[in-house]
C-alpha cells in the first residue's frame, strides 16, 4: 500500500490487542457470581455486556486517524472504539466495575460511557448517537476547525430515522462527518437480509449526494486505507461519508445470548480468519518490524490492561447517596 | 371471570403472556406480532417463544429497528382492521416513536370523532434493579398514563397478566400493556415468588381498569403496580409480626386509576402510602396522592406517603440503583412512622 506508515499499523495492533485482552477479561469478570446459573444482575459486573469481540478492526482502522480533539460517538457496543479513541482505559474499567473511580462516577455503566477529554461518548439507544456527531461536525465547521466527527453504528441502525436524517443533515451542510457503519451480519437474531433493503449501506449514500464505501471482509487494512481517505477529504471541506465494513460478531449479542438462531458453524469459521492474527501477519510480512517488536506491545498491552482492572477492582463503590448528585449543573 | 372446572396450571409471567398471545392469535386470525427480535429468538423476554414456529413469519414479523415505522405501520394496520400486537422491547426505547404513539396511536380515535379505531397493543418491558442503567431500566408509568386517549396497564401476576392481555387484545383501543422484568419468571434473572402462580388454562379476560386487594388490613393501604405490589407484601408480612396489619393493593391499572377500590379501602384504614417504582414527580404517588386529598380527604388521619425513585435517572452501580428504587424495608419504614404519628 502507497505511503503507509509502519507506525500506524503498529499503534492498530496494539488497539486491537488491548481491546481483545479488555474483552477476555470482561467476560470472566462478568462470569463472576453468574455461575452455575446466569442472573444478569449478579457479579462484580451486573446489568448487559455487549464485547466487540472480532470488530476491533472498523474502530482501530478508521481512530489511527484521528486526534483526541476529534469527536466520536460510539455504540451499546463500545469497548473496541473507546480503547482505539484513547478513553482512559482505568476509568472506564471501574465505571464497567461500577465504581466511585469511574468515568462516570459508577452512574453510567458499560453502555454509556463519556469521556470528555478525547471528546468519546456512547450509548444504549441505537442510532441515537448519530445526530449528535453530525452536531459535533457542524460545531467543528462554525468554529472553522479541522476537527471531523465520526458515529460508529452496527447495520441494524441504518433502518432507522436518525441514521437517515442523519445523512440529510450532513450532506446538506457539508459536514465533516464521517459515519462507520459496523456490519456485524446480526441485530441481536434478526440478520441483515431480513432487516435492510439493500444489500449493503454504501448504496445508501448515494441517495444523499455523500460518498460511500464499503469495506469487505473485515480487512483491517482496507478499512485502514478507505478511513484515511475518508477522514482526509472530511478535513478538506470536502464533505461527508459513508463506511461500511462487514465485520464479524465472534460472541452473542450480549453475554448470556443462547445463539440459536446462528448456525453452530458460523463463529468457528469466522475465527479463522480473526482480523488481529491477519494484521500481524501482514505487518511481519510486508513491514520491517520483528516478532520481538511486535511481542513487546502484547506485554504492554497486558500490563495496560492488568493494571487497569487492578485498579477498577480495588476502587471504592460510591456511597449511596451520591446517587442524588449530578442530575443538574 | 368464569370459574366453572377450570385447569390451572403453575406459570411464569413470560409463560402466561405466551399463552395469552397464543389462544387469541388461534381465535382471531387478524391478531398479528410485529418487533424486534420476536421470530426466532422468541423475544428478548421469551413473551413470543414458539409462536413464529407455530404461526409462521407471516403473522410472528420480526421487523428491522425502525420503531417510527412498524409502530406507525401497527397504527395503520389497525386502523383497517387488523389487531397488531406491537412489542419494543423496553420502554426506555420509545423515545424515538413517542410521535406515533402520543399524536397518532392516542389520537386518532377522538379526531376522527369516533369514526376510526385503533384495536392494538403496545407490549413494553419495564423495570430495573439488576443495573441495566438509565438508558434500560426505568418504569415509565406515568409518561403514558398522562396521555389521553391510551389504556395503559401493568399487571402484577401470572393470571393478571394472561387475562388482562386477552382483554387488551380484544379491546378496541389502544392499549399500552406493560411487563415487568423481573416478573416474568425470566431463567437469567432473580428468581421470584411472585413470578410464578396459577393460570386457568381456557382463555379468559379480565378488565382493563380495576385494581385488586391482594391482602386485607385494616391499619393502612399501600398501593403499588408491579415489583412495587410485591415489595408491599413483603412488607405487610414484616409489619405484620408488629402487630401492623396492612391492607396491599395492586394497581394493575395505570390508565385509568381504580379510584373506587382506592377509596374504599382508606375508608377503612384511614391512612396511606402509595409505592411506585417510577419517577416521583407528576407520577402515580402524585396521582394517587391527589385522589385521597380530593375524595378521600375525610378518611384520612394522617398525611399521605409518596415512595418513589427520586427525580434522578437510573445509576448503573448496584449500591447507588439499590439506594433509588423502593424496597420493603422502605415501606415498613415509612409505614411504621405513620402508625405511630
Amino acid at each position: 500500500m502507497k505511503g503507509i506508515d509502519k507506525n500506524d499499523l503498529l499503534w492498530m495492533y496494539r488497539k486491537m490487542k488491548t481491546s481483545r485482552y479488555f474483552e477476555q477479561r470482561m467476560e470472566k469478570a462478568y462470569l463472576e457470581g453468574k455461575q452455575p446459573v446466569f442472573n444478569i444482575g449478579a457479579g462484580p459486573v451486573p446489568g448487559e455486556m455487549h464485547l466487540s469481540t472480532g470488530q476491533e478492526p472498523a474502530a482501530a482502522g478508521m481512530l489511527v486517524h484521528l486526534t483526541k480533539d476529534d469527536t466520536v460517538t460510539a455504540t451499546h457496543r463500545p469497548h473496541h472504539q473507546a480503547i482505539a479513541k484513547g478513553v482512559d482505559l482505568k476509568k472506564m474499567t471501574a465505571e464497567i466495575f461500577g465504581k466511585k473511580t469511574g468515568l462516570g462516577k459508577g452512574k453510567g455503566g458499560h453502555m454509556h460511557l463519556f469521556d470528555p477529554d478525547v471528546k468519546f461518548s456512547c450509548g444504549g439507544i441505537v442510532g441515537a448517537g448519530m445526530p449528535h456527531a453530525v452536531g459535533a461536525a457542524l460545531a467543528n465547521k462554525k468554529m472553522e476547525t479541522d476537527r471531523v466527527a465520526v458515529a460508529f453504528i452496527g447495520e441494524g441502525a441504518a433502518n432507522s430515522g436518525a441514521f437517515h436524517e442523519s445523512l440529510n443533515l450532513a450532506a446538506l451542510w457539508k459536514l465533516p462527518f464521517i459515519v462507520v457503519v459496523e456490519d456485524n451480519a446480526w441485530g441481536i437474531s434478526v440478520p441483515k437480509n431480513k432487516s435492510t433493503s439493500v444489500a449493503t449501506n454504501d448504496i445508501r449514500a448515494r441517495a444523499y449526494g455523500i460518498k460511500g464505501y464499503l469495506v469487505k471482509d473485515n480487512d483491517p487494512m482496507e478499512m485502514y486505507r478507505v478511513s484515511r481517505e475518508a477522514v482526509e477529504r472530511a478535513r478538506n471541506g470536502e464533505g461527508p461519508s459513508l463506511i461500511e465494513i462487514e465485520t464479524y460478531r465472534f460472541l452473542g449479542h450480549f453475554q448470556g445470548d443462547p445463539e440459536l438462531y446462528r448456525d453452530k458453524a458460523e463463529v468457528p469459521k469466522l475465527r479463522e480468519k480473526d482480523p488481529i492474527e491477519r494484521l500481524k501477519k501482514y505487518i511481519l510480512k510486508e513491514q520491517e518490524v520483528t516478532v520481538m517488536e511486535l511481542e513487546a506491545i502484547e506485554k504492554a498491552v497486558v500490563n495496560e490492561v492488568d493494571t487497569a482492572f487492578e485498579f477498577a477492582i480495588h476502587s471504592e463503590f460510591p456511597e449511596p447517596e451520591e446517587a442524588l448528585e449530578d442530575v443538574f449543573a | 371471570m368464569q370459574t366453572t372446572q377450570e385447569k390451572i396450571k403453575k406459570l411464569t409471567g413470560s409463560k402466561a403472556m405466551n399463552l395469552a398471545l397464543r389462544q387469541e392469535m388461534e381465535r382471531d386470525p387478524r391478531v398479528f406480532i410485529m418487533g424486534e427480535d420476536v421470530g426466532k429468538y422468541g423475544g428478548i423476554f421469551g413473551s413470543t417463544t414458539g409462536l413464529y414456529e407455530q404461526f409462521g413469519a407471516e403473522r410472528v414479523m420480526d421487523t428491522p429497528i425502525s420503531e417510527t415505522g412498524f409502530i406507525g405501520a401497527a397504527i395503520g394496520a389497525a386502523a383497517e382492521g387488523l389487531r397488531p400486537v406491537a412489542e419494543l422491547m423496553f420502554v426506555d426505547f420509545h423515545g424515538v416513536v413517542m410521535d406515533q404513539i402520543f399524536n397518532h396511536m392516542a389520537k386518532i380515535h377522538y379526531m376522527s370523532g369516533g369514526h376510526v379505531k385503533l384495536p392494538m397493543v403496545l407490549l413494553t418491558a419495564v423495570g430495573g434493579g439488576y443495573s441495566d442503567a438509565a438508558q434500560h431500566s426505568q418504569t415509565l408509568y406515568a409518561s403514558f398514563g398522562h396521555l389521553p386517549g391510551m389504556k395503559v396497564v401493568a399487571p402484577t401476576f401470572p393470571r393478571d397478566i394472561k387475562g388482562m392481555l386477552a382483554a387488551a387484545i380484544r379491546d378496541d383501543n389502544p392499549v399500552v400493556f406493560m411487563f415487568h422484568k423481573t416478573l416474568q419468571g425470566l431463567g437469567w434473572m432473580d428468581q421470584l415468588d411472585a413470578s410464578l402462580g396459577p393460570v386457568p388454562e381456557e382463555a379468559y379476560t379480565l378488565p382493563l381498569n380495576k385494581a385488586q386487594v391482594v391482602r386485607e388490613g385494616r391499619d393502612v393501604t399501600i398501593v403499588g403496580a408491579q415489583m412495587m405490589t410485591v415489595e408491599a407484601l413483603k412488607a405487610a408480612k414484616k409489619l405484620a409480626e408488629r402487630g401492623i396489619e396492612a391492607e396491599v393493593i395492586d394497581l394493575r391499572s395505570i390508565k385509568p386509576i381504580d379510584s373506587e377500590t382506592i377509596l374504599k379501602s382508606l375508608a377503612k384504614t384511614h391512612r396511606l402510602v402509595v409505592a411506585d417504582e417510577d419517577y416521583f414527580s407528576y407520577g402515580i404517588t402524585a396521582e394517587i396522592g391527589a385522589l385521597a386529598a380530593s375524595d378521600g380527604f375525610r378518611y384520612l388521619k394522617a398525611p399521605v406517603v409518596r415512595l418513589a425513585t427520586p427525580d434522578v435517572p437510573i445509576p448503573y452501580s448496584r449500591v447507588l440503583e439499590k439506594f433509588v428504587i423502593p424496597d420493603a424495608k422502605d415501606i415498613v419504614n415509612a409505614v411504621e412512622t405513620l402508625v405511630t404519628a
